[in-house]
């Protein structure tokens, strides 16, 4: 059964590093759905969330197979029912130049907001689970949706513990 | 004490016990050849003809010494032609440490003269890379690439170093030691010893992880006590001394038949440092099917990756292995091993002794040679035909490109391992399709003063490739049929070696009575038949019920 997964990792803060991870999914046939990084509270570290899909064989090959790396110190599978899954989405929407009684509502129910007003559109900004930007969106086409970009999944474990032992393994 | 990069880049060298590097100077590296120039009591520098033949060469080196091969090459057309050679070590968990030479750092990324972004191009086929920029970086990462070069599962590790680093000066300490991290504790065996004492009929699938791990005797020690005969990996030909009465030959495509019935036969497989390639398994939902396997690997991706295993203990094969025997005890099955005893009759020859055969030319020339003697082959018929008939009696004899299968590794790599072994005479079997590949290199036999007796199973065709148009494609043989003149003999003396022509059992008699000169490449241009096809071989995407003997 194909399922889409996500990957958490801790990897070595450097240039390169992203294309052997991207390099790493296309030699082997994998998927990337999305993939998000970014420094860690220590800068010689960075941290990623990969969304991707797959069934049970191609979840063991992709965490073993990071985990391979020089520069990925850990990498583990994220279940969704333990952990805490988020993505950040900005949309640009047309207003007939007086705001919009319509997009206001939508924002107030998804918990978005306007982050810039112009002539004739707003940039409104949204942070949830994937499945809510999805909705979001899908309500937004009627509106007119001017463009977008989405950042991507970000993961936490529910566990009360770093489960990327980050310390013991850098 | 304040050095140049180039300066500590050799100090790392040394200390590294990389007393021997191959290579080809150029613009990129001018300062670090200027350094092997003056440190050349120090380190031996070895200039081939081509930067493949060099990687080649420090490949075969590796496979011998068991220490790191390290090949230097300049930047842009240096660099890229190490990549087949990075591929294969890659392929053959071989330890490399590539090193090649960039532009200065402020040209960088500029298209500039002779520049490649060669850690891009090799990235899919290294363990790591690194691009060095600035002097202070380079005593750190030179030691970080040996240690993962040598640890773990082997592999090729490439050091890109600008102009600006090996120029720049920076504070040199010399007493770097890193240690990698991400030991793992070894596996809980207890699984694996129960399905090995209540099986009746184990098998144990040995590969190159064997080799690497030297843990030829445990291996040897556990098919004597449990009664398992042993099949082998090309990478674990050597592993297993041939005259073993358990051991039946390489399993796969053109293993023997005894391993490969008795390894369908078997309902427990102990598979030791493989990697189950499709060469090996041929179709594998038919694979191993009807039994246990238990997967030790040190590599822990390749539990699982190809063949669906029982029991996977991820760790050191000799370690594991030293704690199976700490606990097993003597189980003997004389009705198993009679069983595999009478599939091995199937192996024996079918050929009259004095025909001239491949396999004929092969066993000869082993009944020649001492079991020390370091055998390379390139790829295609003949280097099955050795993989089947030369019969190892040591371990690490035997340099082949396995996984990559790559033409033309074979020159490089014997010249590599002779030089390992002291300039003692040294055995390439080759094809005439691979040795017009990478035959340039008998210029660097003949300057090294190399006795490597190469033996050309010449049958002007590309065999293999024929083999298969012959089978599967109805005999319409599309550009393997070479129509060349060449005549290697005139050829290799144009190179400043020897060469006799050879074309019956009694020339090659005789050419051995008169004997081979020891101080430079001998080839025997062996004129073979154009149509004789290697066999057992189960077919492509077949099972063990498909293969054929004849």
């Amino acid at each position: 059964m194909d399922d889409r997964f996500t990957i958490s990792l801790i990897v070595n803060n450097q240039y390169g590093v992203l294309n052997r991870i991207a390099g790493l999914f296309s030699k082997r046939c994998y998927n990337i759905d999305s993939l998000a990084v970014g420094e860690t509270e220590n800068p010689k570290i960075s941290r990623m969330t990969i969304v991707s899909t797959g069934g049970e064989y191609i979840r063991t090959q992709i965490v073993r197979q990071l985990n391979k790396l020089h520069d990925v110190k850990h990498a583990i599978m994220l279940e969704e029912a333990d952990s805490v899954s988020v993505e950040h989405l900005l949309i640009k929407l047309k207003t007939d130049g007086n705001g919009n009684s319509q997009i206001t509502e939508l924002l107030n129910r998804y918990g978005g907001k306007i982050m810039y007003i112009g002539d004739r559109f707003i940039i409104a900004d949204l942070t949830g689970p994937t499945e809510n930007i999805n909705k979001f969106i899908v309500k937004c086409i009627p509106l007119g949706i001017i463009e977008l970009c989405r950042s991507g999944s970000l993961s936490l474990s529910k566990n009360a513990d770093d489960v990327l032992n980050i310390n013991e393994n850098i | 004490m304040i050095l140049s990069g180039a300066q500590i880049l050799i100090e790392e060298l040394v200390r590294h016990n990389a007393d021997i590097v191959f290579g080809y100077p150029g613009g990129a590296v001018l300062d670090i050849y200027d350094e092997l120039y003056k440190n050349s009591d120090r380190i031996q520098h070895i200039i081939t003809a081509h930067e493949q033949g060099a990687a080649h060469a420090a490949d075969g080196y590796a496979r011998v010494t068991g220490k790191p091969g390290v090949v230097i090459a300049t930047s842009g057309p240096g660099a890229t032609n190490l990549v087949t050679g990075i591929a294969n070590a890659y392929l053959d968990s071989v330890p490399l440490v590539a090193i090649t030479g960039n532009v200065a750092v402020p040209l960088l990324g500029r298209d500039s003269f002779q520049e490649v972004d060669i850690v891009g191009i090799t990235q899919p086929i290294v363990k790591h890379s690194y691009i060095v920029r600035e002097p202070e970086d380079l005593e750190y990462i030179v030691n970080e690439a040996f240690a993962i070069a040598s640890s773990g599962r082997k592999g090729p590790v490439l050091i890109d170093i600008s102009k600006t680093a090996q120029r720049g000066k920076s504070e040199y300490h010399g007493n770097c030691n890193i240690s990698l991290k991400k030991k793992k504790a070894l596996p809980d065996i207890e699984k694996a010893l129960k399905a090995i004492e209540s099986s009746e009929r184990p098998f144990i699938y040995c590969g190159g992880g064997v080799l690497a791990s030297d843990a030829c005797e445990e291996v040897l020690e556990l098919s004597k006590r449990i009664s398992a005969p042993i099949g082998l990996s090309i990478m674990g030909l050597t592993a297993i001394p041939s005259s073993y009465e358990l051991n039946l030959g390489v399993c796969g495509m053109h293993g023997k038949y005894a391993s490969n019935i008795a390894q369908s036969d078997a309902d427990l497989m102990i598979a030791i440092g493989v990697r189950f390639s499709d060469r090996a398994t041929g179709n594998i939902a038919e694979y191993a099917k009807n039994c246990t396997v238990i997967h030790i690997d040190i590599d822990e991706a390749e539990l699982g990756k190809n063949v669906n295993s029982i029991i996977d203990l991820c760790g050191d094969a000799k370690q594991i292995l030293k704690e199976f025997l700490a606990l097993l005890k003597s189980s003997q099955k004389p009705n198993w091993i009679n069983r595999v005893l009478c599939y091995k009759q199937t192996d024996k020859p079918v050929s009259a002794e004095g025909e001239f055969l491949p396999e004929n030319i092969i066993k000869f020339i082993r009944e020649k040679s001492d079991p020390e003697t370091i055998v390379a082959t390139d790829v295609g018929q003949h280097q099955m035909w050795v993989m089947q008939h030369y019969g190892f009696l040591k371990p690490h004899k035997f340099l082949t490109s396995g996984g990559l299968g790559t033409m033309g590794y074979g020159l490089g790599a014997a010249i590599g391992g002779c030089i390992a072994n002291n300039k003692k005479r040294t055995l390439l079997f080759t094809g005439d399709g691979s040795f017009g590949m990478n035959l340039n290199e008998l210029a660097t036999a003949v300057t090294q003063k190399l006795p490597i007796l190469i033996i050309i199973i010449n049958n002007g065709v590309l065999g293999m490739v024929r083999q298969w148009q012959s089978m599967f494609y109805d005999s319409r043989y599309s550009h393997t049929t070479l129509n060349r003149k060449t005549d290697f003999v005139k050829l290799t003396r144009a190179f400043g070696g020897e060469g006799k022509t050879i074309y019956s059992i009694d020339q090659l008699k005789e050419a051995f009575q008169e004997g081979f000169p020891d101080d430079m490449p001998f080839v025997l241009d062996c004129r073979t038949d154009m149509d004789i096809k290697v066999f057992p071989m189960i077919p492509p995407q077949g099972s063990v019920k498909n293969i054929l003997v004849k």
